[in-house]
């Protein structure tokens, strides 16, 4: 239990997989121009996250080393068009805002990467808790983004106006630069947080060597690595 | 011939892939640090987008339509991108061992790069043909090439600059990009 509480943890902070590891950006700047859609992409990925790293644990006795990448691929794929369905089903206005990120799911690096770093090395409680934990840590961060974005876009949050009329909406932080501001300044926080704790500033800590060239080290960074025969 | 134009201009310029469609997101950071890799992974991603558009459009139009299964799409072409990728990096090695030295390190990265199955996903979804969905694949590409040789251009120039200590690395990178963006807001007015 205290395990599971400890997976939590890690994953809405001490490895958010937003801030801290920087991994999943394409659907953080893209979707996140209103907190409900940020939710929305959030919450869906959390749903494929936790099943597929059910669904790993479960075989990761069964799938041979050599040709696991493409099996997670293909188990992370089928749980993305399962949810993919059921949005366009149940939820169509949230299917029509985050329309091509919905399959785009499939290439996110936070799940390849848990399915890869924790899902297939661990047991399937663990592992639910796990996706739970860095699901979370994902929804949260993109929440925040989105409703950033739109109060100062909009004047509003969550559709609601809470700055006062006489606001005039500065419109470019619901278009495309707006994301890469807000996204910035909110990581320079971060680290200034960091900075004053005394810790090392985040990016994630497995990468060895090629840190530099590898903000996406969970896919990237170890591919490469291999690649080099590191 | 007019209606290819349209779309080159527009997937490389006016809706930049990285820029206004934020896909490809992943490499555009983290592997602009210089230019010599910018252009090794941009011309990598030109090549594998290329192909890969014009063999999804294939067995699109030639498997999933006559079998009725479209639904499977997203499956089938990330599986399909992914044996592409192996099979050029195999291709590659055996008969241009100069080209595959150029590119052969970035070749795994991109399976996971989301421009190419976002790419795939529009060509289908625009009902665009062969011709055009290679057209798109090569134009969307291009623009890849152009903003992550940009980005590295001006994070090498900026390299010994004094940046406070909270900014350094990806929050100075993204702000670099964010004014990247708002300079490639000056293309829409060629719509």
């Amino acid at each position: 239990m205290k395990k599971a509480i400890e997976r939590l943890y890690n994953g809405l902070l001490k490895e958010n997989p937003t801030f801290v590891l920087i991994l999943g950006m394409c659907p953080t700047l893209a979707v996140t121009t209103s907190a409900v859609n940020g939710l929305g992409m959030g919450l869906t990925t959390t749903a494929v996250l936790i099943l597929s790293n059910m669904l790993i644990s479960m075989l990761r006795k069964i799938i041979p080393d050599g040709v696991r990448i493409p099996a997670f691929i293909v188990v992370i794929a089928s749980f993305v068009t399962v949810v993919q369905l059921l949005l366009e089903g149940y939820l169509p206005s949230l299917y029509e805002s985050l329309g091509l990120y919905i399959p785009l799911i499939v290439v996110n690096c936070i799940i390849l990467g848990r399915a890869e770093a924790y899902a297939s090395k661990n047991n399937v409680i663990l592992s639910i808790f796990d996706g739970i934990g860095m699901g979370l840590g994902f929804t949260v961060a993109l929440t925040l983004i989105g409703a950033i974005r739109e109060l100062l876009g909009t004047g509003a949050v969550f559709g609601y106006r809470v700055l006062p009329e006489a606001y005039e909406p500065l419109t470019i932080f619901i278009l495309a630069p707006g994301a890469f501001l807000v996204l910035a300044f909110l990581i320079a926080i971060m680290n200034k947080i960091n900075l004053m704790k005394g810790r090392s500033t985040g990016k994630g800590g497995n990468c060895d060597k090629l840190c530099e060239e590898c903000s996406n080290h969970a896919c990237m960074g170890r591919q490469l690595s291999v690649k080099e025969g590191k | 011939m007019s209606n290819l134009l349209a779309i080159a201009i527009g997937s490389a310029f006016i809706s930049n892939v990285v820029l206004s469609q934020f896909l490809g997101i992943c490499p555009f950071l983290g592997v602009s640090k210089k230019v010599k890799t910018a252009l090794g992974m941009g011309s990598a991603v030109v090549f594998v987008i290329t192909l890969a558009s014009a063999v999804a459009s294939l067995v699109y139009t030639y498997v999933l339509v006559p079998l009725d299964i479209t639904y499977l799409q997203t499956i089938v072409f990330i599986l399909v991108i992914a044996a592409l990728v192996q099979f050029v990096e195999m291709f590659l090695k055996k008969t241009m061992k100069g080209l595959y030295q150029a590119l052969g390190v970035y070749l795994p990265l991109i399976t996971t790069n989301c421009a190419v199955l976002g790419v795939a996903l529009t060509n289908v979804q625009k009902g665009y043909g062969l011709l055009e969905s290679v057209v798109n694949g090569f134009a969307v590409a291009f623009g890849f090439l152009i903003s992550i040789t940009i980005m590295a251009g001006l994070r090498e120039s900026m390299e010994y600059n004094d940046i406070p200590k909270a900014f350094r690395g990806m929050p100075h990178v993204l702000l670099t990009a964010a004014l990247m963006a708002i300079a490639f807001f000056g293309f829409a007015g060629l719509k």
